[in-house]
This record gives C-alpha cells, structure tokens and sequence, in this order.
C-alpha cells in the first residue's frame, strides 16, 4: 500500500482534514473504550486493595477455573442456540416475506410492509412485558386462546422451562426484528432491473423457478450482509433476556447469554459486588468470540459471493 | 406541573424561614440524612423530624433521599466528593462495612443508646469481630406466612403450628380445589430464596446457632439441618398454582390479594400493600415446626439503620439525633407509621395493625435470626446468596435434588472461604 503513496505529489491535506471528524469520534467513542477494556481485562485487585498487572491471569481463570469457565460455556452455547434460531427461522421468514411484498399483484403491501416492521422500532422493555404477559399461565392470553381451539394440553409455561425458555426467547426476538432482514431483501429484490426478469420470462422462466434462478443469486450478498448483523446482534444481546428474566436470566441460566453473564459480573447483583476485571475480560473474550465470526465471514465467505454488476 | 407552583412556594417558604431561623439562633445545625426510602420521605417530614425538633431547638434535620436503585452509587460518589450529609442510611452488611474500612462512617459504639439493641440487631453494622458498631439499628422485616382468613374459616381449617399440620392444610385446601393453596412463583427466583428457604430454614438449623456455626466452619451446607429446608421446600411443588415456574413476584402478590390463593409465603413488608389491596381478612402464622412444642425460630431480617458520616461538620448534633433514633420513642414512631417494618429496639413497641403485631409477638415465643446468607458468606465468588436463588428455585421445581442442591452450595462456598474448606 505504502508504494503508491510515497511517488512525489502535494500532500493531499483534504483527505486527512475529510477523515478526521469520523476518525476522532469513532476513536473517542470506539477504539479508546474498547482499548481501555482490553486494558483493564489484564489488571486485578489484590487482598491489600491494590490494583496490580496479572497478565493473561484472568482469562486462565475465566477458562480454567471450572465455576467460571462451566458459566461462560453455558453462555456461549446458549448464545449459539440464540443465533442458530434467528438463522434458521429469521431470516428465511424476513426472505419470504420480502418475496412475498415485491409481488406486483400484492394489495395492500405498504400496510403489510409498516406492519412487520413496527415491532423492530418497540423498546426492548415493552416487548419483553407484553410477551411476558401474553405467555403468563395467570393472566396470559396464551392459555386462552390454545383452549378455545381445544389444544389446552400443549400449553406450558415456556418462560420458567429450562427446556423451553430460551427457544421462546429467540423466537420473540425473532418477532420483533424480523422487519429487517424483510426491509433488506425488499430493497434488494426492488433493484434487480426489470430487463433481467422480463430476459428470464422471455426463456419462460417464471413464478418460484424465476425467484430461486433470478432473484435469490442475485440477492445472496444481502443475505449474507443479514447473516453477519444478525451474528453480531445476537452475541451482543442482553436487553431482552434482561427484561424477560433478570440478570439472573433464569431458569436455572437456561437463557443466560454473554450479554447477561457479562453484566452480571461487571456490575455486580444483589449481594454479589461487581467486578470490573472479571467483567472485561469476559468483554473481551465476547470481543474474540465476534472478531472471529466476522473474520470467518469475511474471508471465508464474502470473498466467494459472486457479485453481479447491471 | 399542577403541583409545580405550590411545591415552589413551599421550598421558598421553607428557604425564608430557614434563613430567619438561622438569623435568630445563632448556633444552629442543620444535619442532612442521606437515604433510599424516598417512599417514606412525608412520614419523616410530617412525623419523625418534627418529634426531634421539638425537644431540641437548634438543631434542624432534613431529609433527602434518593432513588433505591441508585443510592449506592449516589451514596459512594458523595462521600468521596465530602458533599454528602451529615447521617447516612446504612445497608446491611458488606455495603455499609466497607464504607466504615474506608473511614467514611463514623464508630458509634461508645453511643448511649447501643445497649438498647440486642447482639443480633447490631450484627448488620458491626466489623466482623463485633468490636465496633458503626450504625444504629432502625427496623428490620420478619418472614412467615399470611393467610386468607375467610378461606381458612371456610374450609374448616386450624392455623398450622407443626410441618404435618401445615401440608395437611395445604391438602385440604387442593382437595377442595376454590383456592390454589398456595401463591408463589420461581420466576424471579429471589423469592423461593428469601420466602422459601430463609424463611423456614431457621427451625432447621437452629437460628442463630446454625448460622454462626455455618460462619466459624462447625458446619457444612451439606450437614441434614441445612438440608431438611430444601426437602421441604421440594414438597412445595404440589400446591403451587398452574404454571408458577413462570408466575413472577407480582404475579404472586396479585394471587393473594385477589383471593385466589389462600396461603403466601411473605415477608412483612407486605402488610401495607396487602392492607390496601385485600378485600379479606387476613392473618398470619409463623413457620411451622418439626414437632409441637419444639423451639421456633424466625428470620427477622435487620434490613435499615442510621449511621454518622465521620467527615461531619455536625457531629455532636448527629450524635444527639442518634441517641433519639435508637430511644423507644422513635421505635414507637417509626413502627406505627411504616407496618411491617420493625423495630429492632429492645423495649416493646406498641403498634396498631393487627397482622403487624401477630408478626412481631413471634419474638416473644421464638428465638430470632438473620437470613443465614448475608453476613461474611456472600462476600466471595460464587456469591453463595445468588446460588441460593438458584437452587432453592431448582429444588421447588425439582430439576435438581436437595442434596445436591446443598452439595453445590457447599461446593460453591468452599471454593473461596476458608474456614468451610
């Protein structure tokens, strides 16, 4: 890179006086915070009250002390389970909906379309008490409703189920930000040339053999830019297992996720005292865990997608 | 903002006769209470601060509070500033014990009014060796059951005294299938802990004698006194409502107060809520026994007291306004004007509700504890009372045994505290 800049021309003072506002606020409100965790992940407090530098001494722990290391597992698998049911209901469901709007002959798609939407701009707080209330065995709408079509016996009180809660939990989730991974592909699916589809009708090409042949290849970079958002959305969620749960993100840590298990140590819960290095270094080993799924996807994945241009 | 004007005019009203006051009497003090209980901030206006104003002209008190949530924080980052008030709310336990290792309270046991208060009262704001007490006790809360009296007159049922006649109630009760016979849910999980197992755990493992023996190593989480409240706790399971792995707290409070439930495993602070939500007629019992005639126990929880802010300008009135917070008279105000919080003063106090006073005469007939938890044993990591949470959630919906419940809790406990090990 270095090569081509060094070749005798006027300094270009434009491009540094261009970058420097992102540059000092993304550094200011981004690399200096995420550095000063790093930071703080390698110092601990001794006996005496001191803060001392331990090295890599708290992630030993974090993974080799099996109370720290079984929670943090526990979190990352729940996690996963997380962003595998948003992979696999999410988005094909964002996808199909999308679809399902770009069809010229759908009525009413603006209404459709705010409709879907709307949930992914609530509040955290407001989704979490209403799905609350709605699955609740005492008040809930839910029992009702599975009564009055005669399927009472499949209710279950999902939320306080080890084996239930956190797929109920990633399934609301889904709910609400299904919008966007449908706005997404609308987009997507709105800028392929009207040419390209009427050559493929041309070949007779039409229907669902003209959207898998035309439409999804041409639309897969979206879907892949969906994937990895929704990646870095769900290993970074907290709010909604915090609302629905508590910190304690029960029952038993069945929906306990590294967002929740993070600020239970850093901050500290009822008589447990917050501990900010424990805390940062599982920020940080959250920061690792991200770092390699969008790597994974950049280099294993993006470079492969074949680009289209019209 | 209709309030907004009036509330104004008051401030400046109060201001101006401040600034009178103040030309007048030359020497007074205004001491400032730092507290959480901004729920109680008129009793202390209308009731508490003019009683102490009266008998000692000179010296004015005003009480600001803050947001529960935020009081710790508020609190901590005052004290290093030197901006915070003359007497400071006290936590119990470790919150107010570190602020007294960092020299921001005050030591308080040459006070007068500390013979007032028995050894168990003091443990909350004592050092670890009992050496120095830093705050004076103001209330605590009691923990027992509360019943629908109506639905126990109705099905012909007895207050419960023994762990048999307690389930025979709670039988009888499902049998006859109106109520759900009893209102508590593992949800939230604090509560199997806190109502659940510190409430009847005690007359398993003796009180204060089990506690004490837990701290100093004597005994183990796994030793059968420590057990039997999980298995009891297990046998909950039968009588708790459809659903209640989901029911939350508030779910459970609405359950009894709407009738629909007849039993609530409860902490006192409830009467007031209960006194005004409730159509029936309540009472209470206290945790049943093993055997009739056995020794009860109870938790009665130190929750709230008042300590001196050693940076204190006004140290001399703070004191004097401590000496009154721990005199019977102020226990008799206090009581009656917050139901379900108790004094923790020796002298008996009166008080006019009814369900408070059925509370508060089991100290009379049973010896009384804290929550075995609180003191020293949650300091480290596992934090053993958020373990308790869990298991004792666990152990009521039978994901996990008893004994192996207690065996993680010791498990847990000994992995940081060095007498256990």
């Amino acid at each position: 890179m270095g090569t081509d800049v060094a070749q005798r021309r006027p300094i270009r003072w434009h491009i540094g006086v261009f970058l420097a506002p992102a540059v000092l606020v993304y550094t200011a409100l981004m690399i200096l915070p995420l550095a000063a965790t790093l930071n703080l992940s390698l110092f601990n407090v001794t006996e005496a009250r001191e803060t001392v530098f331990v090295g890599l001494a708290n992630f030993r722990r974090l993974f080799g002390d099996p109370l720290w290391s079984e929670a943090f597992w526990n979190a990352l698998a729940n996690n996963a389970w997380f962003f595998l049911i948003h992979m696999i209901v999410q988005n094909p469901i964002g996808v199909l909906l999308a679809a399902l709007l770009s069809s010229p002959r759908l009525r009413g798609a603006a209404f459709y379309r705010t409709a879907i939407f709307i949930p992914t701009i609530l509040s955290f707080v407001i989704v979490g008490f209403v799905w609350k209330l709605i699955l609740s065995p005492i008040w809930g709408i839910a029992p009702g409703m599975l009564d009055a079509v005669g399927l009472k016996a499949l209710f279950v009180p999902w939320l306080g189920k080890e084996q239930y809660a956190l797929t109920a939990l990633a399934l609301v989730s889904v709910w609400q930000f299904v919008g966007i991974p449908m706005m997404l592909i609308y987009a997507a699916l709105l800028s392929i040339p009207d040419e390209v589809l009427e050559a493929a009708e041309m070949d007779g090409i039409t229907g669902a053999s003209q959207f898998w042949k035309i439409k999804l290849p041409l639309i897969l970079p979206s879907i892949g830019i969906i994937s990895i958002l929704t990646f870095v959305g769900n290993f970074n969620a907290f709010d909604l297992i915090y609302v629905a749960q508590g910190a304690l993100a029960g029952p038993d840590f069945a929906t306990d996720i590294l967002g929740t298990f993070l600020y239970r140590t850093f901050f500290g819960f009822q008589l447990q005292l917050g501990d900010p290095h424990m805390g940062a270094t599982i920020a940080t080993a959250m920061f690792g865990v991200i770092l390699l799924g969008v790597c994974i996807y950049l280099f294993g994945v993006q470079t492969r997608l074949r680009r289209y241009q019209f | 903002m209709t309030t907004g004007l009036p509330k104004g005019l008051l401030t400046a009203a109060l201001l101006s006769t401040t600034l009178l006051g103040g030309a007048a009497w030359a020497q007074d003090v205004t001491l400032t209470i730092e507290s959480w209980r901004n729920d109680d901030l008129t009793i202390w206006q209308d009731k508490i601060i003019p009683a102490f104003e009266a008998q000692n002209p000179g010296i004015k008190v005003v009480f600001a509070p803050s947001a529960p949530a935020e009081y710790n924080a508020v609190l901590n980052s005052k004290l290093d500033a030197g901006s915070a008030g003359d007497l400071i709310t006290c936590r119990p336990f470790d919150a107010s014990l570190e602020l007294y290792n960092k020299g921001k309270l005050a030591d308080l046991s040459g006070l007068g009014a500390m013979a007032n208060f028995s050894p168990v009262a003091k443990s909350a704001w004592q050092t670890d060796d009992g050496k120095a007490t830093f705050c004076v006790p103001m209330a605590s809360v009691i923990h027992g059951f509360i019943y629908n009296k109506d639905a126990f007159d109705a099905l012909g049922i007895a207050v419960p005294a023994t762990e048999a006649e307690f389930f025979a109630a709670l039988e009888k009760i499902k049998a006859d299938g109106t109520y759900i016979p009893m209102a508590m849910g593992t949800n939230d999980q604090w509560e199997a802990a806190t109502m659940g197992y510190q409430n009847i755990g005690p007359n398993y493992w003796k009180g204060e004698e089990g506690r004490l023996a837990l701290i100093a190593g004597t005994q183990k989480l796994t030793d059968p006194q420590w057990v039997a409240p999980f298995t009891q706790l297990a046998k909950w399971k039968d009588y708790l409502g459809d659903g209640f792995e989901a029911q939350t707290y508030p779910d459970s409070q609405n359950l009894f107060t709407l009738g629909r439930a007849a039993i609530y495993p409860a902490g006192s602070w409830e009467i007031s809520g209960f006194n005004t939500n409730a159509a029936f007629k309540m009472g209470a019992f206290p945790p049943p026994v093993v055997n009739a005639g056995d020794t009860c126990y109870i938790s009665d929880h130190t929750d709230i007291a008042l300590g001196l802010n050693a940076a204190s300008p006004n140290a001399e009135a703070g004191k004097k306004f401590l000496e009154w917070v721990g005199s019977p008279e102020f226990a008799t105000l206090y009581a009656n004007a917050l139901p379900g919080f108790f004094s923790l003063n020796a002298t008996p106090v009166k008080m006019e509700d009814p369900l408070a006073q059925e509370f508060v005469s089991w100290r009379d007939k049973c010896k009384s504890t804290i929550r075995s938890t609180y003191q020293i044993l949650s300091r480290g990591t596992p934090n053993l009372e958020n373990e308790t949470w869990n298991a004792s959630a666990a152990v009521i919906k039978g994901t996990e045994t008893p004994e192996a419940a207690a065996a993680r809790l010791q498990a847990g406990l000994a992995s940081w505290y060095a007498p256990q090990q």
